[in-house]
């Protein structure tokens, strides 16, 4: 054994070590104290009964999830989650692939377009959600008025219990529909244009070289979108918010917005912790089939 | 955060593939060009719809709705100043965003040169465990996070708004990968000079990857400035919130005086947009283009 300043001499020669500690101490501290403490923590104060501001804080065990897990609230959010991430998965994602596509063809004005659809990507959600809102307002909200000038009887959106995630999912596709243009954009191009050729010499048409070229080489594409999108809505926040605080009668109370409401307006944050848990294990879960099938849409490349 | 993940991934897996010069298929032109702009279109209309409405006076409000700006009630914008506090919100907005980019673009790279350049133990597990960062979403370490701003006594501080997003991991491996691929002769030659390990990253790294770093700075810049549930839940003091949160307000106690909303909304979605439009190129090439070498 070396004394320990020996050892540290001998690791840190030319200052590699000195160095690599100054680099990354901003980092380890930041994420230490915002990342991996949290983490956590998250999982010991969902043991908790705490308010968060008295020094009484009671051991509860694994009462909070037991009681979240037999609570309306939790599965209703959860519906209301996978509702979510449905809508937005099936509209946004063969859109943003019709898109990517038809700019793919060698069309004039390529940046333009793409320009157009990328611009809900980088609008901050809220001013989104705000003029959303606006545009539905059931009297004299401009998407009302075009459907009433064609002879719908347009719903009243956000305050019915039927339409108003719906409405919510129409935000959603609207500001996601271009990520999915653009990622479909660089899949496109990447795939090499002599598949297309050999095909076309065996006399393939253009929708059997779409279905049966295009579509397998998207395909982990298609999943890595799918799952992101999923998690996501897992996410969703900012929409509820400011369009429905969760109502009407709980129709767009998505598992975010209530984990935010137990936290931060009942101070239960024992069940928050065991909401955030709770969310963490569906997006692991989530990821990990994501995982296995990015490496089994790989090999089927091969 | 999820949509980094995406970029870098996609961006991996794309620089694996020696990519063909784009040929295109032809389709017919005309009706491609109809679809594409009849979409355009409905993606832009809330934008039109925010700007026209922004401009009108209050008396048409309810009248009916219309597209192209006619009328152009520039006073709406003062009267929502006046009902507001949006020059204060400005403020707040562009403290934070600017300390979130700088230090996003100076912490990152120290890290991520650390990784790609330096030996010392545990660096890979260390590497890995960053990465692994990526995938906790922010509601599930909300909570806490919130709680060591607490203690720290941070709420209502722009310390409370910056710090913890400083640094990210996202930031960290996308420019590892570009430093990965400077020339490692580069920084020999300086060491062999007598450079110390951080004036190489000072002197070499930073001025040759100002690609990456650029790509970083619009990627932050628009995170940080459309970010809602953090400065959400780490200010209570209204002289505290940013422009997004102020909007969310504003629309919570105004909400029916369209005029004046369009135009804190406009206010609120013009330097994100403005941000976009100048960085496009590096924004939208970081997943276009294989690898990020611009």
């Amino acid at each position: 054994m070396l004394p320990p300043i020996k050892a540290w001499r001998r690791y840190n020669r030319s200052g590699e070590l000195t160095a690599a500690i100054i680099a990354l101490v901003p980092a380890v501290l930041i994420f230490g104290a915002f990342n991996i403490f949290p983490l956590l923590y998250t999982g010991y104060l969902s043991l908790l009964d705490w308010d968060g501001l008295s020094s009484q804080r009671v051991y509860v065990g694994i009462s909070n999830y037991q009681e979240l897990l037999t609570s309306e609230t939790l599965w209703n959010s959860l519906a209301a989650t996978f509702y979510y991430s449905f809508g937005v998965i099936v509209l946004s994602i063969p859109l943003g692939l019709l898109v990517a596509v038809f700019l793919n063809s060698g069309i004039k004005g390529q940046t333009f377009y793409r320009t157009l659809y990328f611009l809900p990507v980088v609008t901050a959600t809220v001013a989104a959600a705000v003029v959303w809102k606006l545009m539905l307002d059931p009297g004299s909200g401009y998407v009302n008025v075009i459907l009433r000038q064609v002879g719908i009887t347009a719903p009243a959106w956000l305050r019915s219990p039927t339409w108003a995630m719906p409405a919510i999912i129409l935000v959603g596709v609207w500001k996601r529909l271009g990520f999915n243009m653009v990622v479909y954009l660089a899949a496109l191009q990447a795939i090499p244009r002599v598949y297309y050729e050999v095909a076309e010499v065996d006399g393939a048409n253009r929708t059997t070289l779409f279905r049966h070229i295009t579509v397998p080489l998207l395909r982990p594409t298609t999943m890595v979108l799918v799952i992101l999108a999923m998690i996501d809505s897992f996410l969703l926040f900012d929409q509820v918010f400011v369009m429905t605080g969760g109502g009407p009668i709980g129709k767009t109370d998505v598992i975010g917005y209530v984990l935010y409401r137990y936290a931060f307006r009942y101070f239960d944050l024992g069940k928050a912790s065991a909401i955030a848990w709770i969310m963490f294990a569906i997006i692991a879960v989530i990821t990990f089939i994501q995982w296995r099938w990015s490496r089994f849409g790989a090999q089927g490349i091969e | 955060m999820i949509v980094e993940l995406t970029l870098s991934r996609i961006r991996l897996k794309l620089g694996q593939i020696a990519r063909p010069k784009i040929v295109p298929r032809k389709l017919a032109r005309f009706p491609v060009h109809i679809a594409l702009l009849v979409g355009g279109i409905i993606m832009i209309l809330p934008f039109l719809w925010m700007l026209t409405t922004s401009l009108k006076p209050s008396s048409l409000m309810y009248s009916g709705p219309y597209i192209i700006p006619t009328h152009f009630e520039w006073v709406n914008y003062l009267e929502a100043l006046r009902a507001a506090p949006f020059t204060r919100y400005y403020l707040n907005s562009i403290i934070m965003t600017a300390g979130i980019t700088i230090g996003q673009v100076l912490f990152s790279s120290l890290a991520a040169y650390a990784f790609a350049r330096l030996r010392f133990p545990g660096r890979d597990l260390l590497f890995l465990i960053f990465l692994g960062t990526m995938m906790i979403p922010i509601h599930v370490t909300l909570i806490p996070s919130f709680l060591v701003v607490k203690w720290l006594g941070w709420i209502d501080t722009y310390q409370a708004l910056i710090v913890p997003r400083l640094v990210s991991a996202f930031g960290i491996f996308l420019l590892r990968q570009y430093y990965l691929s400077i020339p490692k002769e580069l920084d020999e030659a300086a060491l062999i000079d007598g450079a110390s390990r951080l004036t190489v990253w000072w002197r070499i790294i930073i001025p040759l990857s100002r690609p990456a770093l650029a790509t970083l700075a619009i990627f932050s810049f628009l995170f940080a400035w459309n970010d809602f549930l953090w400065p959400l839940v780490v200010t209570n003091n209204p002289d505290m919130r940013t422009v997004q949160l102020g909007l969310a307000m504003f629309q919570g106690k105004y909400g029916t005086q369209w005029t004046l909303l369009m135009a804190g909304t406009v206010a609120a979605t013009v330097p994100a947009i403005i941000a976009f439009l100048i960085g496009q190129r590096k924004f939208i090439q970081g997943i276009t283009t294989t690898g990020i070498k611009g």
